[in-house]
């Protein structure tokens, strides 16, 4: 179960020759700057845009484009989620899901749909309250919920989410985030989801495909390929590293919490509010992690991770080099941004051991 | 006091007006949604042929009509040929020529607010597994009414106050195609101001009511929109 594209879409000015494949479950993240044409191969994956012939489209084995097959819209089982709400303003909230309940036994077919109870899905997304009122009463954070629970609620069989927190202020993001964390992490079906957000990425995907001027740069698992060296966004001032947590001690001294990661390193972060997860992500960027060859003693940074060098970028024209480092004792990777002076004075290498100091964490829940 | 005869042009105006805005709206829907929607590189030709009789003198659109439907006009000859009775002079002859004088009235405000409403709620829907025909029914036609009342009253109205191409096509037999409009012109040539009076008061009453109800249920529209 999987999804496989290979599209070419030619509009003036600009190319979409997209290769890749998606595992069948869990959030890809498709990330990369504005008019890389993240949009756009949504788009042409659920059928709004027409690619070029010899462009190929299968989700879990139906293939959608391809083969002398270009299946309508409205016959793929696609669930959309716009940058911008779009609920149907002449319908309540109760009649916008309808609309999805209403058209989705037509092209789910039998024993195929995930049997997404309607009272499910209003649960998920909190809309008990709203059911009544119209579309015009509502914030914006909320109308994005309804429109999530709409596509959800037409049995899709691939979620495409188009930067759907892009639109809002601060506040109604974090609203927001809580009921992304739970409705991904029981999806059954697979989510692509386009940000330019690290933090969204960082805490919201298992996938990542990255992509620049209409082409795939890289895709794979999350951690894998934010840790490349050579990616588009290690190229830049925003590279970050992904690592996964546990709770060791809630309550720990002076208002901090104790996490522990994979390697039985502590990891000391402000007090975090109890309820939450066991698991916990941190976003690490590159720029404020610092190398030491030795334990470091009598220092203000209280995070240090053992870790051992993987490889290294070629430094880039302000004298900054990138390296790529695999915690001790698991597969977790973290990347540096050191100055290439200290890479040379340090003599790294490949191979040898060396302690991080942790400037600052980002805690991703 | 209005003659009976007025009544009777009354009675046929209204019905003149509301068979042309019935049959406007179903032809006009499909041809509107087409100019909001095509590519086509001649759209602009379609689109000042509709527009033509907002111009054109209605004695020109009358006298073409007249020339087409008699005897030896494409309608004239079709009309023959089928074993129906002519057009011209004849109440149905008068709801054709309606329909082409009234076209603009009803088409435009259609096309505009096809337009308006873009794609993005058809591809909202279309995405949630709606069909074409299921989309234009259960969004677009729900999402025009502000545009639909425009059209029905505008064709409405303006049908009303007809009287160049009645008076080309119908000739002015009461009781058959003799409507308000021409009544009144009747009335005044017979130095008959009273009665005049009374068609000309009743007319710009009806059309001022027609026209406050359309901009009321547009402003009524507009605050359930919000």
């Amino acid at each position: 179960m999987s999804i496989h594209a290979r599209v070419c879409l030619n509009r003036s000015e600009f190319l979409l020759q997209a290769q890749f494949s998606a595992p069948g479950q869990g959030v890809t993240a498709v990330f990369g700057r504005s008019g890389s044409g993240k949009s756009t191969l949504l788009r042409t994956l659920a059928g709004l845009e027409t690619p070029t012939p010899g462009s190929e489209i299968s989700v879990n084995g139906v293939t959608w484009f391809g083969q002398g097959i270009n299946l309508p819209v409205h016959q793929r089982r696609v669930g959309y989620v716009f940058q911008e709400p779009t609920l149907f303003p002449h319908l309540s909230v109760r009649g916008n899901l309808d609309y999805a309940r209403d058209r989705s036994g037509r092209r789910s077919g039998t024993g195929q749909g995930r049997g997404n109870g309607f009272d499910e899905v209003i649960a998920l997304l909190g809309l008990e309250a709203f059911l009544q009122r119209q579309p015009g009463t509502l914030s914006g954070g909320e109308k994005q919920r309804v429109a999530i629970a709409r596509a959800l609620l037409s049995a899709p069989a691939l979620l495409l989410m188009d930067e759907p927190l892009a639109a809002l202020d601060l506040h109604s993001k974090e609203e927001i985030l809580p009921f992304l964390d739970r409705l991904f992490a029981g999806a059954g079906m697979p989510v692509l989801y386009v940000s330019h957000s690290p933090d969204e990425v960082a805490r919201l995907a298992d996938h990542l495909l990255l992509l620049e001027g209409g082409s795939v740069l890289a895709h794979g698992p999350l951690a894998e390929v934010l840790g490349r060296v050579d990616s588009p966004i290690a190229r830049t001032d925003q590279a970050f590293s992904v690592v996964h947590c546990e709770i060791a001690e809630l309550e720990g001294p002076c208002h901090l919490s104790v996490l522990r990661t994979a390697a039985g390193d502590n990891v000391y972060v402000p007090r975090i509010a109890a309820g939450q997860r066991q698991a916990i992500r941190l976003r690490i960027n590159a720029r404020d992690v610092s190398l030491c060859s030795q334990r470091p003693v009598g220092s203000s940074i209280l995070n240090v991770l053992q870790a051992e060098i993987v490889q290294l970028s070629e430094p880039d024209h302000k004298g900054q080099q990138l390296v790529q480092l695999r915690l001790k004792g698991s597969a977790e990777l973290l990347l540096a941004r050191i100055s290439e002076y200290s890479c040379q004075q340090m003599a790294l290498v490949p191979g040898i051991n060396i302690y991080c100091q942790i400037k600052s964490v980002a805690l991703l829940c | 006091m209005p003659f009976e005869s007025d009544i009777t042009a009354l009675w046929i105006t209204l019905r003149l007006a509301l068979i042309t805005v019935l049959v406007l709206l179903l032809t006009g829907t499909p041809l509107a949604w087409w100019l909001a929607n095509t590519r086509w590189r001649f759209k602009s030709i379609i689109e000042a042929a509709v527009a033509l009789p907002l111009v054109l003198p209605p004695t020109v659109i009358g006298f073409y009509l007249l020339i087409a439907m008699g005897p030896e006009g494409p309608l004239g000859r079709l009309t023959a040929w089928l074993g129906l009775e002519p057009l011209a002079f004849s109440f149905t002859g008068l709801v054709l020529g309606s329909v082409i004088y009234s076209l603009p009235f009803v088409v435009q405000p259609l096309q505009s607010t096809f337009s308006g409403i873009g794609r993005g709620p058809l591809e909202v829907a279309a995405t949630l597994g709606a069909r074409p025909l299921d989309r234009f029914f259960t969004i677009v036609i729900p999402l025009s009414r502000s545009g639909y009342l425009t059209a029905a009253v505008l064709g409405f109205a303006h049908t009303l106050g007809e009287f160049g191409v009645v008076l080309m096509i119908g000739g002015n037999i009461p009781g058959q195609t003799q409507v308000l409009s021409i009544a009144i012109y009747d009335h005044v040539e017979s130095l008959e101001y009273a009665s005049a009076h009374w068609l000309a008061g009743a007319l710009l009453l009806l059309s001022f009511l027609l026209l406050l109800l359309v901009y009321g249920l547009n402003r009524r529209f507009d605050m359930v929109k919000i």
